[in-house]
């Protein structure tokens, strides 16, 4: 095993700050009915949570409710619960964990009750499904509803036509009903100041982010990644304490990656590197630990992934731009990960697989989320084309843990990273030969 | 005049035929001719005649087509129509087809709209928006450009500009289409025995293929014929069949339905054909009036977005009253999110109206009718012995 255990574990900074920022969230969420505070109900691909507290509403996300039901082993009897309710075994997980958590009185990690919405935001970026998520929303809540349709990055970029769109939207239906909701009127100039201190935690993000260039890398990108991202994927973007909080996770790895560390795990730092990784796809939520183990103890580290760019695609350039507030809300809207097409994804996992010196890709394929996994199949054969690097395919749920097989996983693990292993001893048969 | 039996038979072949050989006799009858495919629920087919094109409405493999490369691109949880759509574009059956749309319907054909682009990169492709967005100088505006730029990508196919008159005048058959569409389906309405569901699919079917002057003439042909015959009156319980607006059941699923006594009083099968409810506008510019029909004047479907809570799902409750039917079968596919995740939102309207209902699940290839055939025979008996309507 090269993961060392810790006994003591000790929390860094960074860990300390965003655990705070997360009670604080659940805190305003829990207690907005006494503070009289209005609540956003919105997802995260294509949050606007810049322009949410130009309005001093709290925000809450019901796919991160879901994802931490799953981690705390909730949501299977929350699925269950939605299933007797008449939802199809077919559909989306994260849906149905909602929707059952609701039908059982809606509790926050916390154990207090989740307030209702008063404004259902709906950004309608990247997954079909949340159209239909919010209107089982809506007929549950009876709320004021607002839509944002995001046009897809069909022709692999974004067009005037869809950004101008997007911005008549937030001009004539978003902002109205926000105003309308929250009784507050939106301040341009207050929505340039949150957008200011997105970009600065957004540096700091993708920094953090390409650290795994480094050999080791000091961070695993994909199970350590999800908590990176936590921050400014939910109800922080924009906040002095998100900038806070990505300048300490900096730091913390400024240092390690001074000492040459390597990534720290639930069971410690890991101190060998035998496998760097990219990996496509959510993870698996409601054996996550168990499912990172599978690659720590092997030595793996994932030094890229997609999913951490669902909630918005930095390390390509992209920056919010308080100078042009509302086409920047626009852009990041458009270029967030699964509102790319088949083609843009495949570039940039081809990119990651070079950049990040990759050993191949791995691809966690979702049950519950066609968008991601619909076409992962053809995005696999084309990476292992374009790279020559090795690729595998396993398949698990979001949350429900009725599809996480912990062996057949583990198999599936260990068959690819021998065969990553053969490739190398082939490789450098082939060298010596010549 | 033909008999329905000659007219049938004729949209029987027509869609067996999956080397659609009509469409490729079709585009080498001229020079310059193209053929641009499309996926369910909505294209506007005009743009592509108005270039010179025949729309052809791709539907999957059906149960006759073997599916062996496309199984290889999916995972078991997604349904079955792109990957039999990918076997058709692999086996080169689509070979002479000039260009693929991907309407906004679900992620699965989206993602099908990139895969297309790397698979088959010699062939057009484009994923098609519509607007969720109904005023007119938000999403009509939107949508306007998209029809801009799809008319402008037909263009280049041609290799001439589209005309706004060239467009009219499609619009102008396009809205006999649809006002024979209606007239067929009106006519089932009110004597479904006289105009069986197996036979109306076929016949709508066909207008996935044929050029729509062609499908114009078939579907008077067919309305004159039923007028001349005469069929025999079944007690029958009248039904409303939905969810099925993209994978298609198989046909004997539909006379599985008829057989076990129902009448399908109304159906989603194939939304294209009627999804403007009335005429489109003639005068003035023919993009912000095909615009206008879609904003203003087109059918519900899961893919769209209502707006207005109150109004969620009364559609069907319209239609229910409209078609005079009596229950409602929800018969989506298999992981089809759009059908599966609406339905339960539909049932609690439908419910609230008493209108009664069952649900099932099919695929494009399902073969067992026989549970389907008991379920529907059991809920037409509950109708005919227990609903107070």
């Amino acid at each position: 095993m090269s993961a060392t255990p810790v006994s003591d574990a000790v929390k860094e900074a960074s860990m300390l700050k965003q655990k705070e920022m997360i009670a604080a969230n659940y805190e305003q969420l829990a207690t907005a009915r006494e503070t009289g505070r209005k609540v956003a109900s919105t997802f995260v691909p294509g949050n606007l949570n810049e322009l949410i507290m130009c309005f001093d509403m709290v925000n809450n996300l019901p796919e991160i409710n879901a994802i931490q039901n799953g981690m705390r082993k909730k949501s299977g009897g929350y699925i269950m619960e939605a299933e007797k309710r008449g939802h199809s075994e077919d559909v989306c997980t994260y849906v149905k964990a909602d929707l059952g958590s609701l039908a059982k009185g809606s509790l926050g990690p916390d154990g207090r009750p989740l307030p209702e919405p008063d404004l259902l935001l709906l950004s309608y970026t990247g997954c079909f499904t949340f159209m239909k998520w919010f209107e089982l929303l809506r007929q549950q809540y009876k709320c004021e509803t607002a839509m944002l349709h995001v046009p897809y990055e069909g022709e692999g970029h974004s067009s005037k036509n869809m950004r101008d769109y997007v911005v008549k939207q937030l001009k004539e239906e978003i902002i109205p009903k926000l105003e309308r909701a929250s009784g507050v009127k939106f301040d341009i100039d207050r929505l340039r100041e949150n957008l200011r201190e997105s970009a600065k935690a957004e540096d700091d993000l993708v920094w953090v982010l390409e650290s795994a260039k480094h050999k080791p890398s000091p961070i695993d990108a994909y199970f350590g990644g999800v908590y990176y991202i936590g921050p400014i994927f939910t109800a922080f973007r924009g906040t002095p304490d998100a900038t806070e909080y990505y300048r300490l996770l900096r730091q913390e790895i400024e240092q390690r990656i001074a000492a040459k560390l390597g990534p720290i795990t639930p069971d410690g730092e890991m101190h060998e590197e035998r496998y760097r990784l990219v990996v496509e796809g959510p993870p698996n939520w409601t054996s996550f630990r168990d499912f990172w183990k599978m690659f720590y103890e092997e030595g793996a580290v994932v030094v890229a992934s997609t999913y951490t760019k669902v909630g918005g695609v930095y390390d390509l350039g992209f920056r919010h731009d308080p100078d042009h507030p509302l086409e920047s809300l626009a852009d990041y809207c458009l270029g967030c990960y699964t509102n790319r097409n088949l083609p843009s994804r495949i570039d940039i996992l081809e990119k990651y697989v070079n950049e990040y010196e990759a050993d191949g890709l791995l691809i966690n394929s979702i049950k519950s989320c066609n968008s991601f996994s619909a076409g992962q199949l053809l995005m696999l054969r084309e990476i292992e084309r374009r790279t020559g690097k090795p690729s595998a395919f396993i398949e698990t749920d979001l949350v429900d843990p009725r599809y996480f097989s912990p062996a057949n996983v583990k198999n599936r693990l260990e068959s690819y990273l021998q065969m990553i292993e053969q490739k190398r001893s082939g490789a450098t048969a082939s060298a010596a030969v010549a | 005049m033909s008999t329905t039996a000659e007219i049938i038979s004729r949209c029987q072949t027509l869609f067996e035929d999956l080397t659609f050989s009509y469409a490729r006799e079709w585009k080498a009858a001229m020079p310059g001719r193209s053929v641009v495919g499309y996926m369910p629920f909505y294209v506007p087919r005009e743009l592509i005649h108005a270039a010179g094109g025949l729309p052809l409405g791709i539907l999957g493999g059906g149960d006759q087509l073997e599916v062996i490369h496309g199984d290889a691109y999916y995972q078991s949880y997604i349904c079955r129509i792109p990957r039999s759509t990918i076997e058709l574009g692999v086996m080169g059956r689509l070979d002479f087809v000039d260009a693929m749309l991907f309407p906004s319907i679900c992620d699965v054909i989206r993602n099908l709209s990139g895969m297309w682009k790397i698979m088959f990169p010699k062939v057009k492709s484009r994923y098609f928006d519509v607007p969720q967005n109904y005023q007119d100088n938000v999403g009509g505006e939107f949508y306007i450009n998209e029809l801009k730029e799809l008319r402008d990508m037909l263009a280049e196919i041609r290799g001439t500009d589209v005309t706004d008159e060239e467009i009219r005048g499609s619009i102008k058959l396009f809205n006999e289409n649809r006002r024979l569409v209606r007239e067929v389906y009106a006519a089932r309405m009110k004597q479904p025995w006289q105009v069986p569901s197996s036979e109306i699919y076929l016949l709508m079917r066909a207008g996935m293929i044929l050029a729509v002057e062609e499908h114009n003439r078939l579907l008077g042909d067919y309305l004159a014929a039923v007028a001349a015959e005469d069929r025999p009156r079944r007690d029958n319980a009248r039904v409303l069949v939905t969810g099925a607006f993209c994978e298609q059941p198989p046909l004997n699923l539909i006379k599985s339905i008829e057989l076990a006594g129902c009448y399908i009083v109304d159906d989603d099968f194939m939304l294209v054909n009627r999804w403007e409810r009335s005429d489109v506008a003639i005068d003035g510019d023919p993009l912000q009036n095909l615009a206008s029909a879609y904003l203003h004047n087109s059918g519900n479907t899961s893919a769209k977005y209502e707006p207005d809570q109150a109004k969620k799902g009364l559609y069907l409750v319209d239609a229910v009253k409209r078609s005079a039917a009596e229950g409602v079968i929800f018969a989506a596919p298999s992981f089809c999110d759009p059908a599966l995740l609406e339905r339960p939102m539909l049932q609690s309207v439908l419910a609230a109206h008493g209108i009664p209902y069952i649900g099932f699940k099919y695929a494009e290839n399902s073969g067992q009718m026989q549970p389907i055939r008991e379920q529907a025979g059991t809920f037409a008996d509950s109708i005919k012995l227990w609903s107070d309507q």
